[in-house]
C-alpha cells in the first residue's frame, strides 16, 4: 500500500476522528473505507444522491468533496440516524409504505430529509421537492417515498409550533 | 363466486406484509457487493476502446505490468479465447457465441481491450495509461439501413462465432437472428379491409439506470475455489457462463448474489464476473471491478432501438382484417438477447387483438454501436408503442372511440391465439389460452379514473395550451414456458420456523418476501417464520433468475410445492405425535390439529420431535417447477397532457396506470411495481435517449445529461390493481413487474395526436420533437 502522510480531522456521527487519507481522495470513499458504508457510490459525478451525507448540517454529495474538505467540520452518515431497535421516523414510514424496493438511494433520501427537517420549519411540497430533487431513485416511482416522508413531515409539523414559511438553505 | 373472489380467504397470501429487507436497507446496513469488500481487494480498471470498429494491429502491455501496485493485466495475449454468450439465458441460449474474454477486434467505443488488477484505483488508471495499443480501423457500421447494405463492413468476421442451437444467424451480413411466421393471410384479409396502413415507426436506445452500477467481487476460497459475490440477476447462468469463459469447472465455482441495488434487465447479462474471477484465479487476490457511471452507460447494456413496419386493414365496423409486423432491432456489437427480443416484439403484442390474418417478421442487426440487452418490457415496450398508435389511427378512421376500437377488439378469457403457438424463443411457441383476463375491467375502471367521457377531439381546440387524452392496452407474459425452471427448498428449525432457500433472485422487486408469503400460505403459518436465503449456487436450488416475468409465477410455485411437501411430512409426524391417522388431522395456525379441534401439536413441538425425540429426520420439502403457460398480466394505461404549443413542453396532468396482475401476493410491492415501471415509462417516453457523436461514441454519459426522473419531475400518477385469478400460478398469481412500462410512449403519442392533430412516430417526446411534429401537421 501507498505510504500516507496526510490526515483529515472531522466530527463523524458526534465523535471526533482523525483519519489517515490523500489530497485526492474523495470524502465518500474514506468514509466507505472506515466502515461507514451505508453510504452508496452511485454515480461519482454528483448527480444521483446515494453518497449523501450531511455536512455542517446540509446535504452534500460525499461523491465530489474531497476528503480534506471535511476538515473541523461535522459530518452525518445513515449509520447516526436508526438502529434496528430504534429506527429513525422517516425510516419507519418508508418500512411501513412499501418505499424500500432495492434501498440503494434510500439512505441518501434518508440524509436529505434529515437535512430537510432539521433545517425547515415549514414542510410545503414545493419544498420538500427542493430538498429531494437530488436523489434519483429508479425503482419505485417515488410514490411511496413520497407518501412516508409526506407523513414524516406532517407528523413532526404538527408536533412543533406553527412558523413562518421560508425555505432556508436548500440543497444546491 | 366469480374468479377473483378465489382470493379472499388467504391469510399470507394477498396481503401487504412488510417487506423483509426493508429496515435493514433502510439503515443502511452492508447488504450490496461493495459493502463486502476486504480492505485489501485489488481494485480492477478496463482500458476501452475508443474506437466503433478497429482491429488492433498491436498492444503492448509490458510497461504497464511494471508500473508500481500492478498484480496482473489481462488481454488476449494471456487469456483462454473461447467464444461465448454473455446473456444469462437457458442452455443452449438461443444466441450467438460472439463475445471473447479479450479479442483483437473491437467493436463499439466502450468495449474491452485490457484490463489492470492493481493495489489502488489510481494505480490501476496509471497503469492503463502505458497501454500501447495500435488500431487498424474499420468502417464502423451505426445505422440499421448500413447494417443491411449489401457489402456493408462485417461486424463479426472470427471464424467462432455460432449459434449452438440450428436457428438463422448470418454474421457475414450483419443478421444476428430472422423469426417469421403467418396465421392466416395477411395479403387475403387485407384485401377484406375498408381501411389500410402502413406506417413506420422508431423507438430510441435507452438505458436501465440502475442507480447501484454493476459490482463483481471475486476471491479465492481457502479450498482453493473461485467464489463471486456479484450484483446478478441470474446467478446459476453467471456460474455456467464464468466457467466456460475461463475454461474451468463449473464446481470450482460459487456465485452468491446479495442484495443488488435495481438491475431492471441490465444484469441479466455476465459483463464483470469473468474478468474478476480471472483475476482472482491469477492473484489469489479479492479483484473488486465496479462500473462508474460513464462505464454504465456505455459499456452497460442498453434497451433495443426498434424500427417497426405495421400494415394493417380494418373495416368499418371495427374489424381487424390483417396485421402484418415488420421489426427490426439494432442489437448493437453482440448479439445476445436478438433473437428473443424480436420475438417478444411479436408475442407479447400480437395476440392483444382479434385478428385472423397476422404476419410476422423480425430481424436483429449487429452495429457498432452500444450493446442492447434484457431491459424491463424486452421487445413489447416497443411494439406496443407501435401496436398501440396504429390502434389510434384505425379507430379514427372508421369513426369510433379509440376505448371501444380497443374494447370490441381485445382477447378475453378462454380464447387463444395463433400467434402463441408460433412464436417461441429460438422453437415454435407454446400453444395457449388465457385463463384469467381483467383488462376489459381495467379499462373501464382507467376510463372512469380520467374521466375518458370528457375527452375532446382536437379539432375543436385552439390557443397556446392544449389538453388531449390518451390510452393503450398492454400485455406481457409470465416465465418462458417448458423453458424456464425455479427450484425451492424449505425445512423446519426446532422452533418451528422454517428457511426457505430459493435459487429465485430478487433484485430490489421483494420476491423473497412474495416467495415467503407464498410458503407461509402453504404451510399455514406466519410470513415471519421464513428466513430466506436466495440466490447462491453452493447452497440454494437452480433457478434460472429474475427475467422475462418468471419469478412470482414460475418460482413461486416451485415454492409453493416445496412448502406442500414439507407439510406433508409435518402433517404425518403431527399425526404421529397425537396418536391419531394421518386423515384425522390438519394444519392451521403453525399448529396440526386433530379433526375434532381438541388436541394440537404446535410446528415447534413437530420440529424438537422430529429433530431430537424419536423416529428423527429432518422435515425438508423440495419441489421444482416448470411451465407450460405464459399467462399474460394486461394493462390499461391512460394519460391527460397538456402541450405547450409554443414550445412543444408536454406536461402530464395525470396518468392512470391499472393492471390485472391476477392475485397481488403483496398488493404494497405490487403497487410498488406498477408504479415504478409506469414512471420508468414516463421518463422514457419523454426524455431519455442515447446521443452519439459521429464516430458512435455516447455523448450523454452521466443523469446530467441523461436524465431519468426526479421526485420534482413526477406527474400525479393512480395505480389501480384490478383483481383476476390465474388457475395455474400460486394462489391465483401472474406476473407484475414489467407490463407497466410499455405504456407511456403510446399513451402520449395518442394524447399529443387528440390535444394537436400531430402524430408522431418517433420518441422520446422532447419539446424539438414535438414542435417539429406540431409544424408539420399545421402544413397539411
Amino acid at each position: 500500500m501507498t505510504t500516507t502522510t496526510h490526515t483529515v480531522t472531522f466530527t463523524i456521527n458526534g465523535e471526533k476522528k482523525t483519519f489517515a487519507t490523500r489530497p485526492d481522495e474523495k470524502l465518500l470513499t474514506l468514509l466507505r473505507r472506515e466502515g461507514y458504508r451505508g453510504t452508496k457510490y452511485g454515480c461519482g459525478q454528483g448527480t444521483c444522491g446515494a453518497c449523501t451525507v450531511l455536512l455542517d448540517g446540509r446535504a452534500t454529495y460525499a461523491c465530489l468533496l474531497y476528503a480534506m474538505q471535511a476538515e473541523g467540520r461535522k459530518v452525518r452518515t445513515i449509520e447516526s440516524v436508526g438502529t434496528f431497535d430504534k429506527p429513525g421516523e422517516f425510516q419507519k414510514e418508508l418500512v411501513a409504505a412499501g418505499a424500500v424496493q432495492c434501498g440503494y438511494c434510500i439512505p441518501g433520501m434518508v440524509m436529505s430529509a434529515t437535512a430537510l427537517m432539521e433545517t425547515e420549519e415549514v414542510f410545503e411540497d414545493e419544498i420538500v421537492k427542493e430538498y429531494m430533487d437530488g436523489n434519483l431513485c429508479r425503482c419505485t416511482g417515488y410514490e411511496k417515498i413520497w407518501v412516508a416522508l409526506r407523513k414524516t413531515l406532517d407528523k413532526q409539523a404538527s408536533a412543533k409550533p406553527a412558523a413562518k414559511k421560508t425555505a432556508k438553505g436548500a440543497k444546491k | 363466486m366469480k374468479r377473483h373472489e378465489k382470493a379472499r380467504n388467504f391469510k399470507q397470501v394477498n396481503t401487504s406484509v412488510t417487506k423483509i429487507d426493508a429496515l435493514q436497507l433502510a439503515l443502511g446496513k452492508d447488504s450490496y457487493v461493495a459493502d463486502f469488500v476486504p480492505n485489501d481487494a485489488l481494485i480492477i480498471k478496463m482500458l476501452w476502446s475508443p474506437h466503433a470498429h478497429a482491429r488492433i494491429k498491436k498492444l503492448d502491455v509490458s510497461k504497464a505490468e511494471k508500473m508500481p501496485g500492478v498484480k496482473a493485466v489481462l488481454w488476449y495475449g494471456n487469456v483462454p479465447r473461447i467464444a461465448h454468450c454473455t446473456a444469462g439465458q437457458g442452455f443452449p441460449e438461443p444466441s450467438p457465441y460472439d463475445t471473447f474474454m479479450f479479442d483483437k477486434k473491437v467493436r463499439f467505443v466502450g468495449d474491452r481491450v485490457a484490463a489492470v488488477a492493481a493495489e489502488t484505483e489510481e494505480q490501476a488508471l496509471a497503469a492503463l495509461e502505458v497501454i500501447k495499443v495500435e488500431y487498424e480501423l474499420l468502417k464502423p457500421v451505426f445505422t440499421l439501413d448500413e447494417a443491411m447494405a449489401p457489402g456493408a463492413p462485417v461486424i463479426h468476421d472470427e471464424a467462432e462465432a455460432h449459434v449452438p442451437i440450428p436457428i438463422p444467424y448470418e454474421p457475414k451480413k450483419n443478421l444476428v437472428a430472422h423469426v417469421a411466421c403467418e396465421a392466416g393471410s395477411f395479403e387475403a384479409g387485407l384485401k377484406q379491409a375498408d381501411f389500410k396502413f402502413d406506417h413506420t415507426y422508431e423507438t430510441p436506445y435507452a438505458q436501465h439506470c440502475p442507480i447501484e452500477p454493476y459490482t463483481s467481487l471475486a476471491q479465492i476460497a481457502p479450498s482453493g475455489r473461485i467464489h463471486i459475490t456479484t450484483s446478478t440477476q441470474v446467478p446459476f447462468h453467471c456460474r455456467r457462463i464464468v466457467a466456460k469463459t475461463l475454461d474451468v469447472p463449473v464446481q470450482k465455482i460459487r456465485v452468491v448474489k446479495p442484495r443488488i441495488g435495481g438491475g431492471f434487465g441490465c444484469k441479466q447479462e455476465i459483463l464483470l464476473d469473468d474478468v474478476t474471477a480471472m483475476f482472482a484465479l491469477r492473484t489469489g487476490r479479492a479483484c473488486l471491478w465496479q462500473f462508474n457511471r460513464e462505464e454504465t452507460f456505455r459499456t452497460g447494456r442498453t434497451r433495443h432501438p426498434f424500427r417497426i413496419r405495421l400494415q394493417a386493414g380494418v373495416k368499418k365496423d371495427g374489424t381487424i382484417t390483417a396485421i402484418n409486423m415488420e421489426a427490426i432491432n439494432n442489437t448493437g456489437a453482440y448479439g445476445g438477447h436478438g433473437l428473443t427480443v424480436v420475438s417478444c416484439a411479436g408475442s407479447k403484442v400480437l395476440p392483444l387483438y382479434h385478428c385472423e390474418n397476422i404476419k410476422f417478421d423480425g430481424k436483429s442487426y449487429y452495429t457498432n454501436l452500444p450493446v442492447a440487452g434484457a431491459y424491463r418490457g424486452f421487445g413489447a415496450t416497443q411494439a406496443f408503442f407501435a401496436m398501440e398508435s396504429l390502434m389510434d389511427q384505425m379507430a379514427e378512421a372508421i369513426g369510433m372511440d379509440p376505448m371501444k376500437f380497443r374494447q370490441i377488439n381485445h382477447i378475453r378469457e378462454g380464447e387463444g391465439s395463433p400467434i402463441f403457438a408460433a412464436l417461441g424463443e429460438g422453437r415454435e411457441g407454446t400453444p395457449m389460452t388465457v385463463g384469467s383476463n381483467a383488462l376489459a375491467e381495467c379499462i373501464v375502471q382507467g376510463a372512469e379514473a380520467i374521466k375518458w367521457q370528457d375527452r375532446k377531439d382536437w379539432r375543436g381546440k385552439t390557443g397556446r395550451y392544449r389538453r388531449g387524452m390518451g390510452m393503450a392496452c398492454l400485455m406481457q407474459g409470465s416465465s418462458i414456458p417448458d423453458i424456464d425452471m425455479g427450484a425451492a427448498s424449505i425445512k423446519i428449525n426446532d422452533d418451528g420456523s422454517f428457511n426457505l432457500l430459493v435459487g429465485a433472485t430478487d433484485l430490489g422487486t421483494g420476491s423473497d418476501t412474495v416467495l415467503a408469503q407464498i410458503a407461509a400460505e402453504e404451510l399455514e403459518t406466519a410470513t415471519d417464520k421464513m428466513i430466506v436465503y436466495s440466490s447462491d449456487t453452493d447452497l440454494t436450488p437452480f433457478d434460472v433468475g429474475a427475467y422475462a416475468s418468471s419469478t412470482t409465477y414460475l418460482s413461486g410455485e416451485a415454492v409453493r410445492k416445496a412448502a406442500a411437501d414439507a407439510k406433508r411430512q409435518i402433517l404425518h409426524t403431527g399425526a404421529e405425535m397425537l396418536g391419531l391417522p394421518v386423515e384425522q388431522v390438519r394444519c392451521e395456525d403453525s399448529a396440526v390439529i386433530s379433526a375434532d379441534d381438541k388436541h394440537r401439536v404446535t410446528y415447534g413441538d413437530i420440529a424438537k420431535y422430529s429433530l431430537y425425540q424419536k423416529n428423527q429426520y429432518q422435515i425438508i420439502g423440495t419441489a421444482s417447477h416448470i411451465t407450460k403457460k405464459s399467462p399474460p398480466p394486461f394493462a390499461a394505461h391512460f394519460a391527460e397532457i397538456e402541450v405547450d404549443t409554443w414550445t412543444g413542453f408536454i406536461k402530464v396532468l395525470n396518468y392512470v396506470s391499472t393492471i390485472d396482475c391476477g392475485t397481488a401476493v403483496n398488493p404494497q410491492l405490487a403497487e410498488g411495481q406498477t408504479e415504478g415501471g409506469t414512471l420508468n415509462g414516463i421518463s422514457y417516453a419523454l426524455t431519455e435517449e442515447y446521443l452519439f457523436d459521429r464516430d458512435g461514441k455516447m455523448q450523454n454519459a452521466s443523469f446530467a445529461d441523461y436524465h431519468i426522473y426526479s421526485m420534482r419531475d413526477r406527474p400525479p400518477l393512480n395505480i389501480i390493481l384490478v383483481p383476476s385469478y390465474e388457475d395455474t400460478g400460486p394462489f391465483g398469481a401472474k406476473s407484475v413487474s414489467e407490463v407497466s412500462i410499455n405504456g407511456a410512449a403510446p399513451v402520449f403519442a395518442n394524447a399529443l395526436y387528440n390535444a394537436t392533430g400531430a402524430r408522431v412516430r418517433e420518441f422520446p417526446l422532447t419539446p424539438e420533437r414535438v414542435l417539429k411534429a406540431i409544424k408539420a401537421a399545421e402544413k397539411k
